[in-house]
């Protein structure tokens, strides 16, 4: 049992939940027909009209969207408010190409508030805590969502975006801060600096920490955990749906509940896009039930994972998705295998070294190379030639194994690879394909 | 007694060296021995300093994995027929020996081993008459 921060929703009965998608869906593909010339374009290529979708059950007859629609339909393609009703707008940090911008009233920032405030509440969050926000503040979604959410808690919350390292810590320390909000790369910095600095996890006063934006692994939320002293919840969201708080981790740690009011989650085979049955691995897939200026149907969102609706000890009803092994993006394919970086992290943790790792993938005499820079730490270093080398072909062993392809660690001093202090930079990929 | 030696990971690249022994230098750390092993992809460097825990304290703020190794020292005439004679000695002792390298003194020449046991060839050798340096003998050197 836990504290929830909206009960009578959170714990509905999947019945109550289910009518309330059954309500929603309708208005919402009607709502966009009438406000969105390009979705409504797409609907009539299919020859799908509002009238089909009378339940729930008729979101598989509705078109997909993927990023390359959000590209195609950039700036204002897909907005369904006139600019004065739009408050605000936040934008992915988008690799290659044109960014995502979307665009919120203040009614959806209500809504996405309580998404966020839901997951501070079920991290133990009450209006005691101090949150410290330790994400980007700006375009990114994770500074102003939990931002939001902390203050519908009512924390006291500390606004100190992300980097300047010393300044979280003199924060941390200085102001108490019983909650810690950031990508898990940072977090991982963060107490790794913590650790150097000579605190040990019980003179670190947080409590929890909400980590999200990027895959991480289940060692290396352990490894954050011991080091902190906390406990460390996954968060899940991205900026075309709203932002984090899409789906969040209660206290049983065994996947996110995705809120149901407002979302609808699907999964589908990404090749042929057939909608799969709960509990298989495929694509995941967002539609927005409520939201005003963005409303997104269908969203394809290249993460790969499965949902659940087995009941959680939490006492939440709503849906379940595992950790995404990866966006669809993220995953490598080297020399024709899928490769996801949070596997090649589960084999330096379980080996003892830090996540701090980089990946190059490049072309030769067309056959890919794939090399791991490791850093290497004190514990694992050894005054002995022959048993470093030792220990480095355990590295290569236990990637091979994981992979089932050849890797070439390379140890590299410490600090050597580049660190985000948002989201670490962990491939590079020169291949020219 | 055995004797602290630094041993660093370096990366095998250009320069690496020369910035760990920029370190030393700017903080008036003297190497009084060194040897490099290598592999094609990394080195390990391994010194007897005058100061061994403020080159470990100097050499980690400036990002350098840096541990330290017990060694034995031994001083030996610098003439003809010493080196041999002490091996013999650690011959006897059944003491294999993992590396060694040496620096000559002004008076003496010094050996320095890495031993598999290090504990157990020092109380042989020392019952053979054969006393390792100490720490501070070796910074008076």
């Amino acid at each position: 049992m836990g504290n929830y921060f909206q009960e009578e929703i959170e714990c509905a009965p999947v019945e109550k939940i289910k009518a309330l998608q059954d309500e929603l869906l309708p208005k919402q593909v009607r709502y966009v027909w009438e406000n969105v010339p390009y979705y409504r374009k797409k609907m009539e290529d299919k020859g799908v009209t509002p009238d089909d979708i009378k339940s729930a059950d008729d979101l598989y007859k509705l078109p997909f969207l993927s990023k390359a629609d959000l590209k195609e339909a950039y700036p204002y393609g897909l907005l369904a408010v006139p600019l004065k009703d739009c408050v605000r707008i936040h934008s992915t940090s988008g690799t290659t190409g044109k960014r995502v911008v979307a665009f919120y009233t203040k009614e959806d920032i209500d809504i996405w508030d309580d998404c966020t405030a839901r997951a501070i509440v079920a991290a133990g969050g009450t209006k005691d805590d101090v949150c410290q926000v330790a994400y980007g503040y700006g375009l990114f979604t994770g500074g102003a969502g939990l931002d939001g959410g902390s203050h519908k808690v009512g924390c006291l919350t500390i606004p100190a975006s992300s980097g300047n390292t010393e300044r979280q810590i003199m924060f941390i320390m200085d102001l108490q801060a019983t909650i810690l909000c950031c990508t898990p790369s940072y977090a991982a910095y963060i107490a790794e600096t913590l650790k150097e600095m000579g605190y040990k996890p019980e003179d670190i006063p947080l409590k929890a920490g909400i980590f999200g934006a990027e895959a991480w692994s289940e060692e290396m939320r352990r490894d954050i955990e011991k080091t902190l002293g906390i406990k460390a919840y996954d968060i899940y969201g991205l900026t075309e749906i709203s932002g984090p708080g899409v789906a969040f981790e209660c206290s049983e740690q065994r996947g996110m509940h995705i809120n149901e009011d407002h979302f609808i989650a699907e999964i589908i085979d990404p090749d042929t896009g057939e909608v799969l049955p709960e509990g298989s691995q495929g694509e995941l897939v967002f539609t927005s039930l409520d939201k005003k200026a963005f409303p997104l149907l269908r969203y394809r969102t290249r993460d790969i994972c499965t949902l659940t609706r087995e009941k959680c000890s939490c006492g939440r009803t709503h849906i379940r998705m595992a950790k995404p092994k990866g966006r669809s993006d993220d995953m490598l394919i080297i020399r024709g295998v899928n490769v996801f970086p949070s596997q090649i992290e589960t084999v330096l943790m379980n080996n003892g070294y830090a996540a701090n790792y980089q990946i190059i993938v490049g072309r030769v005499n067309n056959t890919d190379t794939f090399e791991v820079k490791v850093e290497m730490t004190p514990d694992m270093f050894t005054d002995n030639l022959g048993e470093v080398q030792a220990r480095r072909k355990v590295l290569e062993d236990g990637l091979r194994a994981m992979l089932g392809i050849k890797a070439k660690v390379t140890l590299v001093a410490p600090k050597t690879i580049v660190r985000s202090e948002g989201k670490a930079v962990r491939v590079i990929d020169t291949r020219k394909i | 007694m055995s004797v602290n030696q630094v041993s660093v990971f370096l990366e095998n690249k250009s320069g690496t060296l020369n910035r760990m022994t920029e370190v030393l230098a700017v903080n008036n750390i003297n190497i009084r021995a060194l040897s490099l092993a290598d592999s094609s992809e990394f080195g390990i460097v391994r010194m007897i300093v005058n100061d061994v825990f403020d080159a470990v304290n100097v050499l980690k703020e400036n990002n350098f994995v840096a541990i330290l190794t017990p060694v034995l020292v031994y001083g030996i005439a610098d003439e003809a027929g010493y080196l041999n004679n002490l091996l013999q000695n650690f011959t006897e002792a059944d003491v294999n020996i993992e590396y060694m390298y040496a620096f000559a003194g002004k008076e003496r020449a010094y050996m320095i081993f890495r031993v598999n046991d290090t504990k157990k060839a020092e109380a042989v050798l020392n019952g053979k008459g054969l006393k390792s340096l100490t720490q501070e003998e070796i910074a008076a050197v």
